[in-house]
């Protein structure tokens, strides 16, 4: 795949799933914005892998779920780059427990950042895109919003949001030739996983038709297909890249 | 102020010069217009008149007549 000349922008590129998206896209040949909200070292971190593979990266700082943040992303990507091709909401944040034990501030930064921010930046990204008549958006959901996970109402409930919002928005776009899809990850080894007992890590394998757990390269390469022309004729789509594991 | 609202209704919707837009000129029947564009033009026209105008309002612009009387009303 070739995406020279053009720009992704990816927010929560700085760690895990984000960063192997970054880089895969570098890796093609497109400029690529890391949007971070609080690591901004890994964040420069990441721009300077970005920009050893040749291509350019730029780090913004930006919490997704702000509108004036938001609209400074965008100023800042097309200020530098000319042009915002590829957008990727990946930023995503969880605060686990049994609902129960769920506060309310729990509920509210979850949802705040994995679907309310996915609200923001598509709708003003999106704005940029139906201008130009041209973009691919791919929202990170969740095996999760699809299942469920016990220890994970708010999680789930901000993924499935994800899924909803990925389809009304493709149905929105399409005439202009915007395609918007999403990519639900399964179990992949990352910082959010990482956090698990080996126990818990064997447990999740057992139950993956494939075996293993999956490397964040793999969402990013379907990711890059969804962004790619080989899927222009692909949207409103979820595209589960977890070894079998939800059939 | 006609003629402020006719060019961003062509800028928007990529409408020829050779085209005659007037005040009884429908959006969506004359222009083919859908409602992307019909939002479009809606954001367009409140950033260049610094207003804000409610879908419940702009439900009710049949023509460019509609428009530009509604936006003398607000200056």
């Amino acid at each position: 795949m070739n995406f020279n000349g053009k720009t992704v922008i990816v927010t929560g590129g700085s760690r895990g799933i984000g960063r192997a998206i970054a880089l895969d896209f570098a890796k093609a040949g497109a400029n690529v914005v890391v949007n971070y909200n609080r690591s901004a070292d890994k964040a420069e971190e990441v721009v300077k892998e970005v920009e050893a593979l040749g291509t350019k990266g730029l780090a913004v700082q930006c919490d997704v779920s702000k509108q004036d943040d938001v609209d400074k992303l965008l100023k800042e990507a097309v200020d530098t780059f000319g042009t915002v091709d590829f957008l990727i909401n990946n930023a995503g944040v969880t605060k686990d427990t049994l609902i129960l034990r769920m506060k309310e501030d729990d509920w509210d930064r979850v949802l705040d950042t994995n679907l309310k921010g996915t609200f923001m930046t598509t709708k003003v990204i999106g704005k940029y895109m139906l201008k130009k008549r041209q973009g691919r958006i791919v929202n990170i959901t969740s095996v999760v919003g699809i299942m469920g996970n016990a220890g994970q109402s708010n999680y789930a409930a901000s993924k499935a949001g994800v899924i909803g919002f990925t389809k009304s928005v493709a149905k929105e776009f399409a005439s202009r030739g915007i395609t918007v899809n999403a990519v639900a990850p399964g179990f992949i080894a990352s910082d959010m996983t990482d956090v698990l007992s080996d126990e818990v890590k064997e447990a999740y394998a057992k139950a993956i038709p494939l075996g293993k757990m999956g490397e964040p390269e793999d969402v990013a390469n379907a990711v890059k297909f969804l962004c790619s022309d080989m899927s222009k004729y692909i949207t409103g789509q979820v595209v589960q890249v977890d070894g079998g594991m939800l059939m | 102020m006609f003629d402020k609202v006719v060019e961003i209704v062509r800028d928007q919707l990529g409408v020829d010069a050779d085209v005659v837009i007037t005040k009884e000129t429908s959006l969506m029947k004359d222009l083919e217009a859908d409602s992307l564009d019909a939002v479009e033009i809606i954001m367009a026209f409140e950033d260049e008149f610094d207003v804000e105008i409610p879908d419940e309002d702009a439900e009710n612009f049949n023509n460019i007549g509609d428009i530009v009387a509604y936006m003398e009303s607000k200056k």
